[in-house]
C-alpha cells in the first residue's frame, strides 16, 4: 500500500540524492550517465539535488563500510517522508565481492529498508532507467527466483561425461 | 550579437532528438555484453568449477544426500565477470544479454538453485568429492557449509521504515 502511494505521489517527479557508501565510483559514473541528454532521466522528473532534505529518493551505491554506517543512518533520517531507497550495483544489493569482509556491512538492506534494487557491476544506464521505470510503474520486473532440478531417470543422465 | 545566438540555436536544432527511447522501446546491448548468467541444468555435471572461480563466491555447493548436489547461486552479488561460463567444461552456463534485473526484493529474485543428480561411485556408493577433507576445505565453493549472504550477520540494527 505504501508502495502504491509512493508510485502515485512520486509519478510527477523524483528528486534524488545520490550517496556513495564505499563504492568504486563505477556505479556513480553510470548514475551520472543516466542524467546526460542521451539517456535523459529528467524526462521522468528525476533531478539530482544537493541536500538530503530536498530529496525523495536516496540512491545508494556501494557495500556499506563500517565507518559510514552512522552517517548513512543520519542521512536517511534527514530525508523527509515518504521516501524511497534505491540500491544501485551488486555491492549495494548483496555486498558484491566484499560481502563478508570485516569492514563491510554487506548490502544496504542490512541497515536501511531498501525499496528497489538494481543489480549489475556496474548496472548499465539502461538498467538504471529500467529500475526507475519499475519504481514508477512503467515496466514490469523481469527476474524471479529459479529452482532447477535434474531427474535421476532422464535418459541422458545415464551417460555422464566427466572432465578429464 | 543576436546573429551569433541565432547561429547557435540553428546549430542546436540541427542535431535533432538524441534521447534514447529506452524504457518504452527495447535497446539491446552490444555484442559482447555479459548479463544474467543462465544455467542449463541438463548440461551441468556438478563439478563445482564455477564455484571455485567465482570472485564473489556467489556460487555455493552443498551435497544434500548421497546422489544430489545442490548448487545455489546468489546472483544478487554476481559481478557478471563471466568466469563461470568460461571454465564450465560442458558450457552449461551462458551469459545472456538480460540486463533488466531491477526488482523490489533482489535477494529472493536473484537466487538460482539447481539440484544436480550425481553419479555415485560403484564401490563406495558416494558422490565424487575431493579426496580428503583438507582438500575439500581448499576448494572455495565447498568451503561454506551454510549459505552465506552479505549482511546477514551484521551487528547493526536496521532503520525501520515508516511503513512498519
Amino acid at each position: 500500500m505504501f508502495k502504491k502511494l509512493c508510485q502515485k505521489a512520486f509519478s510527477k517527479s523524483l528528486w534524488v540524492y545520490h550517496v556513495n557508501v564505499g563504492a568504486c565510483n563505477g556505479c556513480d559514473i553510470e548514475v551520472i550517465d543516466v542524467l546526460t541528454p542521451y539517456y535523459d532521466a529528467e524526462r521522468f522528473g528525476i533531478k539530482l539535488v544537493a541536500s538530503p532534505r530536498h530529496a525523495d529518493v536516496l540512491l545508494v551505491c556501494g557495500p556499506v563500510t563500517r565507518q559510514v554506517v552512522p552517517a548513512v543512518k543520519r542521512l536517511y533520517d534527514a530525508v523527509p517522508d515518504p521516501k524511497l531507497v534505491i540500491a544501485i550495483g551488486s555491492c549495494a544489493v548483496g555486498g558484491g565481492i566484499w560481502f563478508d569482509s570485516y569492514n563491510i556491512v554487506g548490502g544496504v538492506d542490512a541497515i536501511l529498508p531498501v525499496d528497489y534494487h538494481i543489480p549489475g557491476c556496474p548496472p548499465r544506464p539502461e538498467a538504471i532507467l529500467h529500475g526507475i521505470a519499475v519504481a514508477l510503474g512503467l515496466a514490469e520486473k523481469q527476474v524471479a527466483p529459479v529452482h532447477l532440478k535434474q531427474l535421476p531417470d532422464r535418459p541422458e543422465s545415464v551417460s555422464i561425461k566427466t572432465p578429464v | 550579437m543576436i546573429g551569433s545566438k541565432l547561429k547557435e540555436a540553428i546549430l542546436c536544432l540541427r542535431t535533432g532528438l538524441v534521447t534514447l527511447k529506452y524504457p518504452f522501446a527495447p535497446h539491446p546491448p552490444e555484442e559482447d555484453f555479459r548479463g544474467y548468467p543462465e544455467v542449463d541444468v541438463d548440461k551441468c555435471i556438478g563439478c563445482g568449477g564455477c564455484a571455485a572461480v567465482c570472485p564473489s563466491r556467489a556460487i555455493m555447493i552443498q551435497d544434500i544426500d548421497q546422489n544430489t548436489r545442490r548448487i545455489v547461486r546468489l546472483l544478487e552479488r554476481c559481478i557478471y565477470c563471466g568466469r563461470c561460463a568460461e571454465v564450465c567444461p560442458e558450457d552449461a552456463i551462458t551469459m545472456t544479454k538480460q540486463f533488466e534485473l531491477s526488482s523490489d526484493k533482489a535477494r529472493e529474485d536473484m537466487e538460482v538453485e539447481s539440484q544436480i543428480f550425481m553419479a555415485t561411485c560403484q564401490r563406495c556408493g558416494r558422490c565424487y568429492t575431493p579426496p580428503s577433507p583438507v582438500d575439500k576445505i581448499m576448494e572455495p565453493g565447498f568451503r561454506d557449509d551454510e549459505i552465506k549472504r552479505g549482511g546477514q550477520d551484521s551487528p547493526y540494527e536496521p532503520v525501520k521504515s515508516a511503513e512498519e
